[in-house]
């Protein structure tokens, strides 16, 4: 669906069933570069079992207007923004990477609004490789064949996705590519780059959290996302084996499973 | 620093599959299975809404075939792709993914029969009236565009005429007019082409030519490029409105750049059913594993047959794009660089009757309806592919008489020059008579 925030079009979708408000809100936050699409196999469940679900376009990407936001710390006041246009109180919030970054930051920010937090392939920092952040800051294509080789694990190398048809390289590929790569992708990498606040934000926590982490992750390392963790007071954590930083497509089946869990025990439908 | 992604032989050999978690099979299993167990009543219902990625009924979809769609998807470049039971099957479901009754296209002259059947017999039936272009008419392409177009159709290299189409000139009057370029590739694989490069955004292909490369298995497949914007126009409104099929699903703010391919299944397969078996499957992977060494010595014999046949002084002409004289040699080596293909034209000097007398005297070369086989392959069209059409579409579509199409396999060249020559002595024999 498409509302207004400070008087730009958002997109997001709604997960196929139409927004409720009336059910309790699940926002979805993509990674660097990404647009709501990586989230299809989340949250369609979500939509189709009680709850509304927005999976966001961050501004600048996908199907929303405007210019992508350059720091995580605007990007987290804006997902608070978002809960306020669309009428709500309060919202649990699942993020993926650079998304991670941004939940933690909003839920630190507005204590009261976020209910739960779900951190796929998160860590309390995203430092970036400086050839590949000048890549992605000068639209070089290899910006994106690189992030795709590194955000696959060995099911996104050789295949066997679990949408029957889809090749995960090309796709993600493509989803990256829908914009200009240095309005997207370079301003996000830079905005993580210059992020230095996770772990303190992580500290202010006080809400149930839950991260999903790969063993196979050579974008945001294991050890990073352990590290994150262990700075959020008693957050679940759950190691995908065998998996890349893409989990939520890469293993979706085993994702939504460990998810579903979380929510339905954290953030019932009343 | 570089990415460490897999190339193309390696692809070849391995996208789309892990081996089995259960078996460990290290080669592709054969699911040969209607159906598949729901784990309980929540799993069938999210199969059904498309909250999660799986099988329902091989209808739809299956795991081998699964491999083989991702190993073309990884092959071509694409995102998406989906097997179909032949390549005529491909173009019927690509074709009606697109449109609707009323709707219209712009399709090369120069395909083939069944296709050029399709577009111009049978889909009008449906509403959807196709106007045909010469391949090489660039601007013609740009004129037959109307209002309610859809999409521009084109083989790249024509059937059988070998008349190259300008792709990336194609490419950019489709985009100007807010529609997709589908082209059918079974002429080159993606190992001499990937037409995505080039523009395209929708692939097809007749996987029983060199794809499966042996003469034994139908198939087909359709491939996105994941690059088309839908939602730039309302020229496709079931792709991009709400889809009552699924609950009010709009495919592509849905699945972005894999819309094209959710719709053809979930519609499409659902519907029509042109399925592939899973056994075809498992065979057209054989031969993708060694696409790029077959494709090797297909051209290298090709190009040594065109050096004989532009040299025979029974060959009246000889028509493929490695011909210094062909009028597309350099668009060719720009688009084709690593080689033209394996499908030769050529005129018989003594017309329809000379032809015959050769189809009928060669002996290693096959005369059968097929390209693409390993083995060497010819055919007199104007009396067997394309024997529907009359004189003048026949002329149209770049056809004669004296047209012979040759499909060269991997034969030792010597061998096959040596069956030309006991065809071309035969072909003269009726000259003789007659002139008596």
């Amino acid at each position: 669906m498409k509302f207004k925030v400070n008087n730009e079009e958002v997109f997001a979708s709604t997960g196929g069933r139409p927004f409720d408000k009336n059910k309790p809100l699940i926002i979805f936050i993509h990674g660097s570069g990404l647009t709501h699409m990586c989230w299809v196999l989340q949250t369609r469940y979500f939509a189709f079992h009680g709850y509304s679900v927005l999976a966001l376009d961050l501004p600048g990407h996908g199907l929303s207007e405007g210019k992508s936001l350059t720091s995580i710390e605007d990007m987290a006041d804006w997902i608070n923004d978002v809960i306020d246009a669309v009428g709500f109180h309060q919202a649990s919030l699942v993020g993926h990477s650079q998304g991670c970054l941004v939940a933690v930051e909003c839920a630190s920010r507005y204590p009261n609004k976020i209910k739960t937090l779900s951190l796929m392939g998160g860590a309390g920092a995203i430092p970036m490789n400086p050839e590949l952040l000048a890549l992605a800051e000068n639209s070089d294509p290899k910006a994106v064949d690189l992030m795709m080789d590194f955000a696959h694990g060995p099911s996104g190398h050789f295949g066997g996705h679990p949408v029957p048809g889809l090749y995960h390289l090309n796709t993600g590929s493509m989803l990256v590519q829908s914009k200009e790569i240095k309005d997207t992708l370079g301003v996000d990498f830079r905005a993580c780059q210059n992020y230095t606040n996770g772990f303190e934000a992580a500290k202010k926590l006080d809400l149930p959290t839950l991260s999903i982490l790969a063993d196979k992750d050579r974008m945001c390392r294991l050890k990073d996302g352990q590290k994150l963790a262990d700075h959020i007071n008693g957050s679940e954590m759950h190691v995908i084996k065998n998996c890349g930083h893409m989990m939520l497509l890469e293993e979706a089946d085993q994702t939504l499973a460990i998810l579903k869990k979380f929510i339905l025990e954290k953030y019932p439908i009343i | 620093m570089d990415p460490k992604t897999y190339k193309f032989d390696t692809l070849s050999l391995h996208a789309g599959y892990q081996p089995d978690k259960n078996a460990g099979s290290r080669q592709v299993p054969i699911y040969q299975t209607t159906s598949y167990l729901f784990d309980d009543v929540d799993h069938a219902a999210a199969l059904f809404n498309l909250e999660r990625g799986g099988h329902i009924y091989s209808r739809i979809s299956n795991p081998t075939v699964g491999v083989l769609e991702e190993r073309v998807a990884a092959l071509e470049g694409g995102t998406a792709a989906i097997a179909t039971s032949s390549g005529m099957a491909a173009i019927f479901l690509a074709i009606m993914t697109l449109c609707e009754s009323g709707d219209h296209i712009v399709a090369s002259s120069q395909v083939y029969g069944g296709t050029a059947n399709l577009l111009r017999l049978t889909l009008p039936k449906f509403g959807i009236n196709t106007t045909f272009v010469k391949p090489r008419d660039t601007q013609g392409f740009q004129k037959a565009i109307q209002k309610n177009t859809k999409c521009i159709f084109g083989e790249l290299l024509g059937n059988p005429g070998n008349e190259l189409m300008n792709m990336p000139e194609v490419a950019d009057i489709a985009h100007n007019a807010g529609i997709p370029l589908m082209i059918d590739s079974t002429y080159q694989t993606p190992y001499l082409c990937k037409p995505f490069d080039f523009g395209a955004d929708i692939v097809v292909h007749s996987l029983t030519k060199w794809m499966a490369g042996h003469g034994s298995s139908m198939a087909g497949i359709i491939v996105e490029g994941g690059k088309f914007n839908w939602m730039q126009n309302d020229k496709f409104p079931s792709l991009t409105k709400e889809y009552e099929g699924y609950h009010g699903l709009s495919f592509a703010e849905e699945f972005g750049p894999v819309a094209f391919t959710m719709k053809a299944r979930a519609e499409g397969m659902r519907d029509f059913g042109p399925c592939l078996s899973p056994q075809n499957a498992w065979n057209v992977m054989q031969g993708i594993e060694t696409l790029s060494v077959r494709m090797e010595k297909h051209c290298a014999n090709a190009e040594k047959m065109v050096e004989y046949l532009l040299a025979h002084e029974s060959a009246a002409w000889v028509s493929h794009p490695s011909a210094p004289d062909h009028p597309d040699y350099e668009l060719a080596k720009k688009i084709l660089p690593k080689g033209r293909g394996s499908m030769i034209a050529f005129g018989i000097k003594g017309g329809k009757e000379a032809g015959t007398a050769f189809i009928n005297n060669v002996k290693l070369a096959s005369h059968l309806a097929n390209v693409g086989d390993t083995r060497t392959l010819v055919i007199h069209p104007a009396s067997a592919t394309h024997s529907q059409m009359d004189e003048a579409t026949l002329k149209f579509a770049g056809l004669s008489q004296d047209m012979i199409r040759l499909s060269v396999g991997i034969e030792d060249i010597e061998d096959i020059k040596n069956d030309f020559e006991d065809g071309f002595r035969a072909a003269k024999k009726p000259k003789l008579v007659a002139n008596k």
